[in-house]
């Protein structure tokens, strides 16, 4: 079966910022994948790029088997992928509804708003508010909800548990249970490790740019160690 | 009946006329702004697409026995293409530099733009007769009220709060909005915002070509009229702010009916006093009256 | 030291120049080139891009004009008249201007100057459309007459000579490298502790004087002041010359000011030849159409040609 997401050879450019050197990874269908490593490796960066939301890009990108990497980035949404970006993005000009329904659908099989209240009904309540009014718990439910509205079967989620209380957290770690249970492909970018590590199939740690160590989830104990030694100050 | 030592007819007359213009105000200001808000351009052209739209409706006329009511949807459209190339061929190419740059591709098109219906219409303006059916005036009892402007300010205001709708009310003002707020994160959702840009400019100075085809039996057609117009408009832009579309319409009305006012009782002061007001809402509310900074 | 020898070699140029062109037509290039400097002082240096400065051009031409034929002031005070003017107007425009940053402050300059421009439209000593005609020449310091061309020349090229090695100075100076910092990275010229809104006044009202000098100038040069000088087609003419030259180069504007008179004056030759050459009729009113010559240079400017002349040869050297 063709992989989801299949990098090779990336490299990603702000101006004049070489961000990504020669990034290589690769999702299967199904398959929940964390990025993890320090912060301005280059973490961010991937899943922009992906969305060709950077500068220069230049390698390949392919997303359900098809090339990606000289699309615009309003095409690139079509293929089926929600983004979720670390500073959430909720528009101030909207009302949470609005938000909420801003996003076009792209294919067939996406929650109906009716299930998406239903799995966050503190957004039903706040309908009608201003976007940015919404604490931050509810613009990251929000935002999350948004793209699973279009029917997006790729997601890229980056920090969603950053600055959240506890309780939400796990009520978000339910929700990629229930989407990876769906058959969801996700790629995470995690700073959390404890949030990451029960719901990821597999790990890329990357550093400068590229990927320096990849193991699958029955290797976490025996990896330890070395994840200490790449993650730590 | 007097007011102020003006006879009652005189000064409603007056203010009227000054709603006429505050309606070309509210309706030039805010295809401004709609155009700043999604391009961060300013677009000096502005007046001259204005004078484009009434010049075609007098052309249509003139030359093509077009009727007014006719051009009034036709001279819109032709303009919006107009834009539309100019901003798909020129001024998409600048979007990455300094906001500068807008406003001098802008004024230059504008000089271009004059130069060449200068060049072939003088600077004298060609009078444009009144369609037949809004000619002539009622007679209210306390004024007598010209048709045509009555008919100037109730199309601007509809046209005006149609647009107030559409964009604060409606799934593709809503695009418009986050688009204007974020265009990355909305291409990153599958819209394609450049096709979006390229419309939301040729809407905008649709908007001053429509403005302008109300103009031509009011004022005279002269390739003068949008040069005249368009600094006054960026004072009306610089007093209330460009972050809300109510506040460009309320503003551009209420300027219009102050300047009306002051020609009755201060003509002197009557083409300063905009610039006068800006000057004092730039010492009082720098961001503008109904502005949020950008 | 090679700079120093192209200094040299433009002033002998200058010197000699009028045995060879007319001195009018150099007189009014030189004030041209005195305005477009200043000018670039605001927007190559500062970063901030007036629209607005015919008021100060045109408002001291006015100034000046009056005080020379009115007042009966001699030449220098009625100058000096006239920079003080421009500095004045200047201080209270850029004040207001200052309040709002970027492209509201090019929009304020040119709403502010056009309220200027009704002033002067509306006040009886300008004559109005007419203009402020028949502006004495005088005597320099009471000694030299100014009626004779040629010693008015030297006059001229003296004081410009002077202006632009102050321009020279204030750029290379402590307060022109502030300047340069805020036009950079406004914020982290503020965040190091650098009153940012003192020094675009300033530079304001400096550049605000140096264009009136300019305009000041050249009412008495040309003997006369009109409304051309204070409306906004000259405001807009001024950032062409330095754009053409190069916004940011010490020499760009003089280049550009160069330029564009010339190309003014030869316009309707140019014109004629086209409308020979390829039997077009209507390139014969090419002369009258300056305006739409210039709308041509400014998008072509702006979309391909951004450093200018200067500017291009400065990146192509380096």
């Amino acid at each position: 079966m063709t992989l989801a997401l299949e990098i090779k050879g990336l490299q990603a450019w702000y101006g004049e910022s070489h961000i990504l050197h020669d990034m290589n990874l690769s999702v299967a269908q199904g398959e929940v994948v964390t990025l993890l490593g320090r912060n301005g490796a280059g973490r961010t960066t991937t899943l922009r790029a992906i969305m060709g939301l950077t500068g220069r890009r230049s390698g390949s990108i392919k997303i359900n088997g098809i090339e990606t990497i000289a699309l615009p980035t309003h095409r690139i949404a079509h293929f089926g992928i929600g983004y979720c970006p670390e500073e959430r993005a909720i528009f101030s000009s909207l009302s949470a509804e609005e938000n909420l329904m801003l996003p076009p659908t792209l294919t067939a099989g996406g929650m109906s708003v009716d299930e998406i209240y239903q799995m966050f009904p503190n957004l039903e309540e706040r309908r009608l508010s201003q976007g940015t009014r919404l604490s931050g718990g509810e613009q990251q439910m929000l935002a999350v909800a948004r793209i699973l509205r279009t029917g997006a079967k790729l997601l890229l989620l980056d920090e969603i548990s950053e600055g959240l209380a506890p309780v939400i957290v796990q009520a978000l770690s339910r929700m990629i249970s229930t989407l990876k249970a769906k058959g969801y492909t996700i790629v995470m970018v995690e700073q959390n490790f404890r949030f990451a590590a029960p719901l990821a199939d597999r790990f890329y740690v990357i550093e400068h740019g590229h990927v320096v160590a990849q193991f699958n989830a029955n290797e976490l104990s025996t990896k330890t160690d070395e994840l200490n030694e790449l993650l730590g100050v | 009946m007097e007011i102020f030592g003006i006879p009652l007819a005189a000064f409603l007359g007056q203010l009227l006329l000054g709603l006429v213009n505050g309606s070309f105000y509210a309706m030039l200001s805010l295809g401004l702004a709609v155009i700043f808000g999604l391009l961060n351009v300013i677009n000096f052209a502005h007046g001259a697409l204005y004078m484009m739209g009434a010049f075609l409706a007098w052309m249509g006329l003139q030359y093509f026995g077009i009727s007014y009511w006719v051009m009034l949807l036709l001279a819109p459209l032709m303009i919006a293409l107009f834009g539309m190339v100019i901003e798909r061929s020129m001024l998409r190419w600048l979007y990455q530099l300094d906001h500068l740059y807008g406003l001098l591709l802008t004024f230059g098109i504008t000089l271009i733009i004059e130069g060449v219906f200068r060049s072939f219409y003088g600077v004298s303006g060609q009078p444009f007769a009144v369609p037949p059916q809004l000619a002539g005036a009622t007679d209210l009892g306390f004024m007598m009220l010209p048709i045509y402007r009555a008919w100037v300010v109730v199309a601007s205001l509809v046209v005006c709060l149609v647009t107030w709708f559409v964009i604060e009310k409606t799934r593709l003002g809503a695009y418009l909005r986050a688009g204007t707020e974020n265009p990355r994160m909305v291409e990153a959702f599958g819209i394609n915002v450049p096709l979006m840009v390229t419309l939301t400019y040729g809407f905008g100075v649709a908007l001053a070509a429509f403005a302008g085809v109300l103009a031509a039996p009011v004022l005279q057609v002269s390739p003068l009229m949008g040069s005249n117009l368009i600094v006054t408009i960026f004072a009306v832009v610089v007093i209330g702010g460009m972050g809300s579309i109510l506040g460009s319409i309320v503003t551009g009305l209420a300027l219009g009916v102050i300047e009306g006012l002051t020609k009755v009782f201060y003509p002197e002061l009557s083409s300063t006093v905009v610039f006068i007001i800006m000057a004092i809402v730039l010492l009082v509310r720098p961001a503008g009256l109904f502005g949020r900074e950008k | 030291m090679s700079r120093k020898l192209g200094y040299t070699a433009v002033l002998l140029g200058l010197l000699i120049a009028p045995f060879a062109l007319y001195p009018v037509l150099l007189m009014k290039i030189l004030c041209f080139a005195l305005f477009a400097c200043a000018f670039n002082l605001l927007i190559g240096f500062t970063g901030l891009l007036s629209f607005g400065h015919a008021a100060f051009f045109g408002g001291a031409a006015y100034i000046t004009g009056h005080a020379l034929k009115m007042w009966g002031l001699p030449f220098e005070l009625g100058i000096l008249t006239g920079t003080l003017f421009a500095a004045l107007v200047g201080w209270v425009i850029g004040g207001l201007a200052i309040r709002r940053q970027g492209i509201y402050f090019t929009m304020i300059t040119l709403a502010l100057a056009q309220m200027l421009f009704f002033v002067f439209l509306q006040a009886p000593f300008t004559g109005g459309e007419d203009g402020l005609q028949s502006i004495p020449r005088g005597y320099l310091l009471g000694v030299i007459d100014l009626r004779n061309d040629l010693t008015m020349y030297y006059v001229v090229l003296a004081i410009m000579v002077l202006s632009f090695a102050l321009i020279v100075r204030v750029i290379h100076s402590p307060f022109g490298q502030v300047l340069k910092a805020v036009r950079e990275n406004e914020p982290r010229a503020t965040s190091l502790g650098y009153e940012v809104a003192r020094y675009k006044s300033l530079a304001f009202v400096l550049s605000a004087a140096l264009a009136g000098l300019a305009g000041s100038v050249k009412a008495v040069v040309l003997g006369f002041g009109t409304l051309t000088d204070v409306h906004w087609s000259m405001s807009g003419l001024v950032v062409l010359m330095t754009l053409v030259g190069g916004m940011g180069t010490l020499f760009g504007p003089v280049l550009g000011a160069i330029i564009i008179i010339a190309l003014e004056n030869k316009l309707g030759d140019v014109g004629a030849w086209l409308a020979q050459v390829t039997a077009v009729e209507w390139f014969n009113t090419l002369g009258e159409s300056v305006t739409m010559i210039t709308g041509l240079i400014f998008v072509i400017c702006v979309l391909a040609f951004r450093r200018g002349i200067i500017g291009e040869l400065v990146a192509r050297l380096r």
